[in-house]
């Protein structure tokens, strides 16, 4: 039997899938159907400062008719009342007491972070999700983003909560930094528990080239918003992983950015993620979604035999390596299999506009075929070819031992002649 | 010019047989269009239309380019997208019929693209800079809507000699009303001539009211474009009898005018190409209970498509295979067709007549070929009746070329299409160089 049971951090989830502090966690109506559906837990959507929001506040960016393959908002924290939040988060806690309710917070001064902390954890949070995230609206007035940007505000503000703290505190890290290590470590400097990222990415969705106002429009402007949902998931894993692999760093992940189903989850956790946390899935289709990345997850574990999550956590990490290590002398080549090829040519296409010109059409035949010795395995091909399993990247023996770019420049290793230089 | 149209006609009982999409349907198809490189969809289509790109265009919206992605193919793109036998060309031949999903739906986005460009008045093309030259054109087909169009946009004058009342040919008087009726039909003569500078004159019978040399005197060069002629009959007893008739004409009829059929519960019909498919479809969609197709061969050796052949026997249509008639009949009007079994090498069998009784029978064995007049001039060869031709149309005569049904035996509009507009180039080509006349 597969236990999907985590710990991040302290803080214990009958499954990684939580839901982030976002629109679908604003009320304890909407976190009780959640619960109901199957999630393991909820960050309740951002406590703090008093805001007013603005219509619209969301845009879609289509991608070959995929809707919502990436997302963005501009709203703010929450702009319900502070009391009717903590009366509802109480209620639910109530209602579901294994489900664990992480608030997360944003405020100014160490007195209204203290004042706000005691109370969410009075009205039961089990942790606490600092959002030192949020790109737009709230950095303006010196939160959100804006701490996340400063290693020191960072580490200050951390501080505080920790202090004031009798529930374990996670630090939301925003993306919009060069390098996300220095504002991991910042976070464990000030004590923090744990770290969730990514928060949303600064951008624009989209431009009304008929209105010429940028998306999403409100009257006759706009501004920019946060970033999310499926595209953003490679720079979320990326800065989950960097953080992952950091020895100095060490603390728990809740792994946030693109999660639409089981198999994103089980790409966080291998790099480094405990648990999970969802918003524009369940936007786009609802709390339903989380059955499938429950039994897809469950079934991910038993055919790779994992029994517990804590087994798969950073399973990748050790792979995820400085290019200057990667092994020089390891080739590949394409080998199409004409059985499978349907004859579309986009390989075709592909390598000679877009590669290194190895691929070629073959008289009387639609099935290409692959110069080897020019081909320098870089996929793209594979990439492009919609027949499952046609195109194989091959291993060539070539005789050349492993050798590293580091180990070729600071010990003269031998590496092989250059391919598809023509 | 041409003749108008009743309101009521008997094809008009027919809804369309494929749907049109809506602009969601179509984007989400288009969206699945792999954009081959070099597209085996592009090298099934007699006009070479630029399919990927189309499909690319209606994905992004831009229906616009895509129509006329299609029209700069293909002038004919509209009717083209409702009555090519897609299921053998372009969608036959699309990379997904090798893998587990379905071919794309490349008839039905062609239609998407053109009728949008019908409903939103787009034109595409402009006559072009007056030549001086003068081309004439027999028929008012497909090859010489083609050829037509394409001469005026190099600016050369052209006139059509039309022997019907109709405009337009098969395509308004002869495809199966499901694909597409004959006032459409007439909407894609009319956006043709659009362009401009097309004298059409109906009614002028070429060899009668107008002479060949007349015509070598009066233009620079001529395109033959005139179709097959009357249907061929079998040469039995009986084949005069009320209630006979061939079925190219009485499909004209079906399409043209609203015919009296209450009274007619029993059709026979005979042959078995696509005319002879389109006669049993038609009839057994206009309320005939019972129909019988007769036809010498069997399933494997019939000329009419598979894909018609399952539709017509799905919707009720019945198949004598291996059978012919042998005598017709009735007092005035037919009442029974008598039938004979034949072998494999089409010799009747002994003992093996039968009998089906009709109150309609539709020959649809083939067409006679209206060439005999050009045999008259020296240069031109017939052959099987046919025009030769070379591939870019030239008869072999100076100033004389041809396209269409009257050189390839009878094939589809596409390939009339596409043999009118490259006639008209070979055209253009040698009235600039003094070529070919």
């Amino acid at each position: 039997m597969t236990d999907l049971s985590t710990n991040t951090a302290g803080i214990h989830s009958p499954n990684p899938f939580w839901l982030a502090s976002a629109p679908p966690a604003n009320s304890g109506l909407q976190v009780q159907r959640a619960f109901e559906a199957g999630w393991g837990g909820a960050v309740w959507k951002t406590l703090g400062v008093a805001i007013q929001n603005v219509s619209s506040r969301f845009g879609g960016h289509t991608v070959h008719g995929v809707r919502g393959a990436g997302f963005s908002n501009i709203e703010l924290i929450t702009d319900r009342p502070l009391d009717v939040n903590l009366k509802e988060i109480a209620q639910t806690k109530r209602l579901f007491p294994r489900n664990p309710i992480i608030v997360s917070l944003m405020c100014e001064s160490e007195q209204e972070w203290r004042d706000l902390i005691n109370r969410s954890i009075d009205a039961g949070a089990d942790g606490l999700e600092l959002n030192f995230g949020c790109p737009h609206g709230m950095c303006e007035r010196g939160m959100g983003s804006a701490v996340g940007q400063e290693p020191k505000l960072n580490e200050r503000i951390t501080s505080w909560a920790v202090r004031h703290s009798t529930v374990p505190v996670l630090v939301k890290l925003t993306p919009n930094v060069s390098d996300i290590v220095p504002h991991g470590l910042a976070a464990k400097r000030g004590g923090a528990h744990g770290v969730s990222l990514i928060n949303t990415i600064k951008s624009i969705i989209a431009v009304d080239i008929d209105r010429f106002v940028p998306e999403p429009r409100v009257g006759a402007l706009s501004t920019n918003g946060g970033y999310c949902g499926a595209a953003v998931k490679p720079i979320a894993l990326h800065m989950v992983a960097a953080l992952a692999r950091e020895k100095s760093f060490g603390l728990p992940i809740s792994g946030i950015g693109g999660v639409a189903n089981w198999r994103d989850a089980v790409e966080f956790i291998l790099l480094g993620a405990s648990t999970v946390q969802v918003c524009t899935e369940v936007m786009l289709r609802g709390f339903g979604v989380v059955e499938d990345m429950v039994e897809g997850l469950q079934e991910y574990m038993r055919t790779h035999n994992f029994h517990s999550i804590t087994e798969m956590v950073g399973k990748a990490v050790p792979a995820f390596s400085e290019w200057g290590d990667l092994d020089l002398n390891y080739e590949t080549v394409a080998k199409i299999d004409a059985s499978k090829c349907i004859g579309c040519q986009l390989c075709v296409a592909a390598c000679h506009d877009g590669a290194h010109q190895c691929i070629h059409p073959v008289e009387g035949s639609r099935v290409p075929t692959i110069d080897e010795a020019e081909c320098v395995g870089c996929n793209l091909c594979q990439i492009v070819c919609p027949a499952e399993g046609c195109i194989q990247m091959v291993k060539v023996d070539n005789g050349y031992a492993s050798t590293s770019w580091n180990e070729h420049t600071q010990e003269g290793a031998l590496i092989r002649p250059k391919k598809g230089v023509h | 010019m041409s003749a108008p149209l009743p309101r009521h006609r008997s094809e008009t009982a027919f809804e369309d047989f494929k749907l049109p999409l809506l602009r969601g349907d179509a984007i989400a198809e288009a969206t699945r269009c792999l954009f081959c490189h070099d597209a085996p969809c592009v090298q099934a289509c007699p006009t070479e239309i630029d399919i990927p790109q189309f499909i690319r265009k209606i994905a992004s919206d831009n229906v616009r380019s895509s129509a006329k992605t299609i029209f700069e193919a293909n002038i004919l793109g509209m009717s083209c997208a409702r009555v090519c036998p897609v299921e053998v060309l372009c969608v036959g031949a699309c990379v997904y019929n090798q893998s587990d999903q379905p071919p794309i739906a490349i008839g039905k986005l062609q239609r998407y693209a053109t009728d949008r460009a019908y409903e939103e008045g787009w034109k595409f093309f402009d006559a072009g800079e007056s030549t001086g030259k003068s081309v004439a054109l027999l028929g008012a087909g497909p090859a010489s809507l083609a050829a037509a169009h394409e001469l005026r946009r190099f600016g050369h004058a052209c006139t059509i000699f039309e022997k019907r009342g109709t405009i337009g040919g098969l395509n308004t008087t002869g495809v199966a009303p499901y694909k597409m009726k004959s006032d459409r039909a007439l909407s894609e003569v009319e956006w043709i001539l659009s362009i401009g500078g097309i004298d059409v004159k109906t009614g002028v019978t070429v060899g009668e009211q107008v002479s060949l040399a007349e015509l070598e005197r009066e233009y620079d060069a001529i395109f033959i474009g005139i179709g097959l002629g009357a249907d061929s009959a079998l040469g039995i007893q009986g084949e005069d009898l009320d209630g006979v008739h061939g079925a190219v004409e009485w499909i004209e009829s079906m399409k043209l005018k609203a015919l009296d059929l209450t009274q007619i519960n029993r059709a026979v019909i005979i042959g078995g190409g696509n005319t002879a498919l389109d006669a049993a479809r038609e009839t057994i969609g206009l309320g005939i209970r019972s129909v019988t197709m007769l036809y010498r061969g069997q399933r494997e050796v019939m000329s009419g498509y598979a894909h018609e052949l399952h539709a017509a026997v799905a919707e009720g249509v019945s198949v004598e295979w291996q059978a012919t008639a042998t005598a017709l009949h009735g007092d005035d009007r037919i009442s029974q067709v008598a039938c004979v079994r034949l072998d494999e090498h089409k010799r009747p069998i002994s003992e093996s007549e039968f009998v089906i009784a009709a109150d309609l029978v539709l020959m649809a064995i083939g067409q006679s070929k209206l060439t005999s007049l050009f045999a008259t001039l020296p240069g031109i060869e017939i052959a099987g009746g046919r025009i030769r031709v070379d591939a870019a149309g030239w008869t072999g005569r100076p100033r004389w070329f041809a396209g269409g049904d009257c050189t390839n035996g009878g094939k589809e509009v596409v390939n009339a299409a596409a043999e009118g507009k490259r006639a008209a180039q070979a055209i253009h080509a040698s009235l600039q160089e003094g070529g070919h006349g």
